[in-house]
C-alpha cells in the first residue's frame, strides 16, 4: 500500500501568473487541489484612508491607481459619486468625452486581459499582438491626457480638456482597424484546439451562485447573466448607443474569455457611435463648480461598469473641503469571493487558467 | 566539397603514419568527436539566437539587434554574463546531485550525436545497433531533470519533475513504436543503412503515420511547447530548474537546444532521407543537405513553440497513451500487411 500525503503549496504572492501580488495557499493532493486559500493585501496602500486627508481633486489620480489597466473608468466612478453628493449637472460633450475614454481604457484593460490569459495558457504570441494594439490605444489617451496609465482625466463636473484637434479621426481610424485584429485573436487564441480543450468546462461558474457572491462584469455574464449596469441602469449618455451585452452559457474559463472577446467588438461599435454624435455637439466640457468643492453634508453612492465588474464608490461628507469618508466597492476584491470552491478539484495548471479568467487587478483587490 | 570532412579526416589519418596505427586511430577518433562537441555547443547557442529571432518575427517584433552584426554576438554575451554570475546553492539542496544535474545534462546529447550520420561516411561511429543505442541514451536523460528537480527541494521543482517522468515514460512507447514501422521495412538499426535505404522514397511518403507520432513523441521529449510541461513558466514557475541560476541555468537551457537537434538530426535520418538530396540535387554537398533538413524541421518546432498554448498534464498523458500508442500499433500492422502484400506480388 503507497501512503500517500497532502501537502501546501504557497502558489505566490511572487508568481508569474498570479497577476501582480496575489498568494493562493494550496493544499495539493498531486496536482489535484483540495483546498485552497487566497490571502491578499500584498499591494494594500490604504487608498481609502489617504482619501480622508485630502481634498475631493485631490483623491481623483488615488482612484487611479485602483485599477491602473482601465483608469479612466475609475476616475469616472468616483467623480460620479461627487457629482451626485453636489448635484452638479455634467455638460453633454463631457459626457461623451467621457464615455469615449473610458471606452478605449476599457479595451486597454480587456486587450490586457486576454493577452495575459493567452500567456497564463502558455501562447506567448497572444500576449505580444493584443499588447501590440494596446499600444495604439495608450498613445490615443497619451495625446488626450498626457498619460498612459494614470490617466486622471475626469474632473468634478466633466473633464480635464477637450479632445486635441484631429484626436477624435484618429480614434475613428483606429476602430476602423480593431474588428480585423479581434479576428486575428479569435484566429490565434479563441479557436485554438488546445486552448478550447484548457478552458471548456474549466472553473465552472453557475448562474446562481454568481449571483449569491455578487460576482459582476464579464465573469458575470460568462455565466449567462444578463447584466451590464451600462445596459441594465444606463448612466452618463449610455441610453444612446446601441450595443449588445454578449453573454456566455457554461460560465466556465472559455466563456468568460469569449465574453471579453465579443465585448471588445461592442467597444469599438460603442465608440464609433460616440464619435458621430458628438460631433454635432459643441459647448464646455466642465460644469459650473465652485473653485473649492465644499459638498453639502451627506452621502451618495454610485457605480458604474468597469472592466473587472461594478465598481461602487461610496463618499461621505462632512461639509469640510475633505471627504469624511471613502469606500470603493472593487469588483476585482469581490469577483475572488468564490476562488476557493472554484478552485477545488482541478489540476495545477487550471488554477492558473481560472484565475486568470476571473480578470483580477491587484491594485483594486487590495486598495 | 562532397567529401570534405572526410578528406580532411583521411587527411589527418594520413599525416599521423609514424605513429603506430592505434594511437593514430585514437587521434582521429578524439578529432572527430571534438568537433562534435563543438559544432554542437555553438549549435546550441545559436539555435538561441534563431528562436529569439523566430518569436520576434512572429510577434511582430524585431528580436536581438544590437550585440554583433544583426544581433548575432547576443547569446554569445547572454552566456558571458550567465558565466559570471554566481550560482546560488540555497541551505536545503542536495549539494551533490544539485550540482551533478548541470554537469550531466550534456552527457546523454553528447553521447548520442556520437552515432548520427552527418553526411556519407560521416559518422563519428557507423555502430551496428546505432537507433537501439540513441534510444536507450537519450532516454537517461530523464534522470537528470528528475536529479535536478528532486535535489532542489522545491515543490514546483519536484512537480515539474515528476511530470518529467510521467512524459518521457509514455512518449517514450510511441516513438519507439512509430520507429519500429522504418524499422520493418529496412531490417536494419544501423543509421546509415536506413539512410541508404531511403534513397528512391523516403518513409515520411511510405510511413506518413509513423513520421506524425514520431515528431509530435519527439517534441514532447525535448519538453518543447505545447508539451513544455516540466517548464511550464505560467504554472510552476520555471518547473525543475526553479532554483537554478547562473551557467548552472544556462547549461539546462542549452541542453534544451542540443536535444532539440538530436530529435531534428533523428526525424532527418528516419524520414526525410537523411543527407540523400531530393530531385536529384547531387552537386550540394551530401553534409548540407543533411543540415538544411535538420534546420528545416528545426524551424517547424519553433514555429510550434510560438503559436500553441500548453497542453494540460492529463490531456498530455491521455493524448500519449489513448491516440498515440494504439495509432502506432495500427501502423505497425498496416505496416506488416503491407510488406506481406509486397513481397506477394514480388515487385
Amino acid at each position: 500500500m503507497i501512503r500517500t500525503q497532502e501537502y501546501n503549496l504557497n502558489f505566490g504572492p511572487q508568481h508569474p501568473s498570479t497577476h501582480g501580488v496575489f498568494r493562493i495557499v494550496l493544499t495539493l493532493d498531486g496536482e489535484r487541489v483540495v483546498k485552497a486559500e487566497p490571502i491578499c493585501g500584498y499591494l494594500h496602500r490604504g487608498v481609502e484612508k489617504l482619501a480622508e486627508a485630502r481634498t475631493y481633486t485631490q483623491v481623483i489620480p488615488y482612484t487611479d491607481r485602483l485599477d491602473y489597466l482601465a483608469a479612466m473608468l475609475q476616475n469616472w466612478g468616483y467623480v460620479m459619486a461627487v457629482e451626485k453628493l453636489m448635484q452638479v449637472e455634467v455638460p453633454e460633450r463631457a459626457e461623451y468625452m467621457r464615455v469615449i475614454c473610458g471606452e478605449l481604457s476599457r479595451l486597454a484593460s480587456h486587450l490586457i486581459a486576454i493577452g495575459t490569459y493567452s500567456l497564463d495558457i502558455g501562447a506567448f504570441t497572444g500576449f505580444l499582438l493584443a499588447f501590440r494594439e494596446r499600444e495604439t490605444t495608450m498613445d490615443l489617451l497619451e495625446e488626450l491626457t498626457g498619460s498612459r496609465m494614470t490617466l486622471s482625466y475626469a474632473r468634478i463636473g466633466g473633464v480635464a480638456d477637450d479632445a486635441p484637434e484631429g484626436w477624435l479621426d484618429k480614434v475613428d481610424k483606429f476602430m476602423d482597424q480593431m474588428p480585423a485584429c479581434i479576428d486575428e485573436y479569435d484566429g490565434l487564441i479563441t479557436g485554438n484546439e488546445i486552448f478550447q480543450a484548457r478552458t471548456m468546462q474549466i472553473g465552472v461558474l453557475k448562474p446562481e451562485t454568481a449571483i449569491n457572491y455578487s460576482i459582476s462584469g464579464p465573469s458575470l455574464r460568462g455565466s449567462g447573466v444578463d447584466y451590464d449596469l451600462r445596459k441594465a441602469k444606463p448612466y452618463s449618455v449610455y441610453d444612446r448607443f446601441d450595443f449588445e451585452v454578449p453573454l456566455g452559457t457554461n460560465g466556465d474559463c472559455f466563456d468568460r474569455f469569449d465574453c471579453r472577446m465579443k465585448e471588445m467588438r461592442q467597444i469599438v461599435r460603442i465608440v464609433k457611435q460616440a464619435i458621430e454624435q458628438i460631433r454635432e455637439i459643441d459647448g464646455p466640457v466642465r460644469g459650473k463648480v465652485p473653485k473649492v468643492i465644499k459638498p453639502p453634508a451627506g452621502d451618495a453612492y454610485a457605480e458604474i461598469e468597469t472592466s473587472k465588474g461594478i465598481i461602487g464608490y461610496y463618499v461621505v461628507s462632512d461639509g469640510s473641503p475633505k471627504p469624511y469618508r471613502v469606500h470603493v466597492r472593487r469588483p476585482s476584491f469581490i469577483n475572488l469571493g468564490y476562488l476557493d470552491e472554484m478552485l477545488r478539484g482541478y489540476l495545477v495548471a487550471d488554477v492558473v487558467a481560472i484565475l486568470g479568467s476571473l480578470d483580477i487587478m491587484l491594485g483594486e483587490v487590495d486598495c | 566539397m562532397e567529401n570534405l570532412f572526410v578528406g580532411i579526416a583521411d587527411g589527418l589519418r594520413s599525416s599521423l603514419g609514424g605513429l603506430p596505427p592505434e594511437l593514430g586511430e585514437a587521434i582521429v577518433m578524439l578529432v572527430k568527436l571534438v568537433a562534435i562537441l563543438v559544432f554542437i555547443l555553438v549549435n546550441a547557442l545559436w539555435l538561441v539566437y534563431m528562436e529569439r529571432k523566430v518569436a520576434g518575427y512572429m510577434q511582430a517584433r524585431i528580436g536581438p539587434n544590437r550585440v554583433g552584426p544583426k544581433g548575432l554576438l547576443q547569446t554569445t554575451c547572454d552566456i558571458g554574463k550567465l558565466i559570471c554570475k554566481e550560482i546560488i546553492i540555497h541551505k536545503d539542496t542536495d549539494k551533490v546531485v544539485f550540482m551533478l544535474a548541470p554537469v550531466l545534462v550534456f552527457v546523454p546529447t553528447l553521447m548520442v550525436f556520437a552515432v548520427i550520420p552527418f553526411g556519407k561516411n560521416m559518422a563519428a561511429i557507423d555502430m551496428n545497433i546505432g537507433l537501439l543505442y540513441l534510444l536507450a541514451i537519450a532516454s537517461t536523460s530523464t534522470i537528470i531533470f528528475w536529479m535536478a528537480g528532486w535535489a532542489s527541494n522545491n515543490k514546483y521543482s519536484l512537480i515539474g519533475s515528476m511530470r518529467s517522468v510521467a512524459q518521457m515514460v509514455s512518449y517514450e512507447l510511441p516513438m519507439v513504436l512509430a520507429i519500429l514501422g522504418v524499422i520493418m521495412i529496412t531490417g536494419s538499426l544501423n543509421m546509415s543503412d536506413i539512410i541508404a535505404a531511403q534513397e528512391h522514397t523516403w518513409f515520411i511518403f511510405t510511413q506518413p503515420i509513423a513520421f506524425l507520432i514520431f515528431f509530435i513523441a519527439s517534441v514532447s521529449e525535448c519538453n518543447r511547447a505545447p508539451f513544455d510541461l516540466i517548464e511550464g513558466e505560467s504554472e510552476l514557475v520555471n518547473g525543475f530548474n526553479t532554483e537554478y541560476g547562473g551557467m548552472a541555468f544556462a547549461m539546462f537551457y542549452l541542453a534544451e537546444y542540443a536535444n532539440m537537434l538530436v530529435c531534428c538530426a533523428m526525424v532527418t535520418i528516419l524520414f526525410l532521407g537523411g543527407w540523400h538530396a531530393p530531385f536529384g540535387l547531387d552537386f550540394i554537398p551530401s553534409w548540407l543537405w543533411f543540415f538544411i533538413k535538420m534546420y528545416i524541421v528545426m524551424f517547424v518546432i519553433m514555429q510550434l513553440r510560438w503559436t500553441y498554448p500548453r497542453i494540460r498534464v492529463d490531456q498530455l498523458m491521455g493524448f500519449g497513451w489513448k491516440v498515440l500508442v494504439p495509432l502506432s500499433l495500427a501502423n505497425i500492422f498496416v505496416t506488416g500487411i503491407g510488406m506481406y502484400i509486397y513481397r506477394a506480388i514480388g515487385w
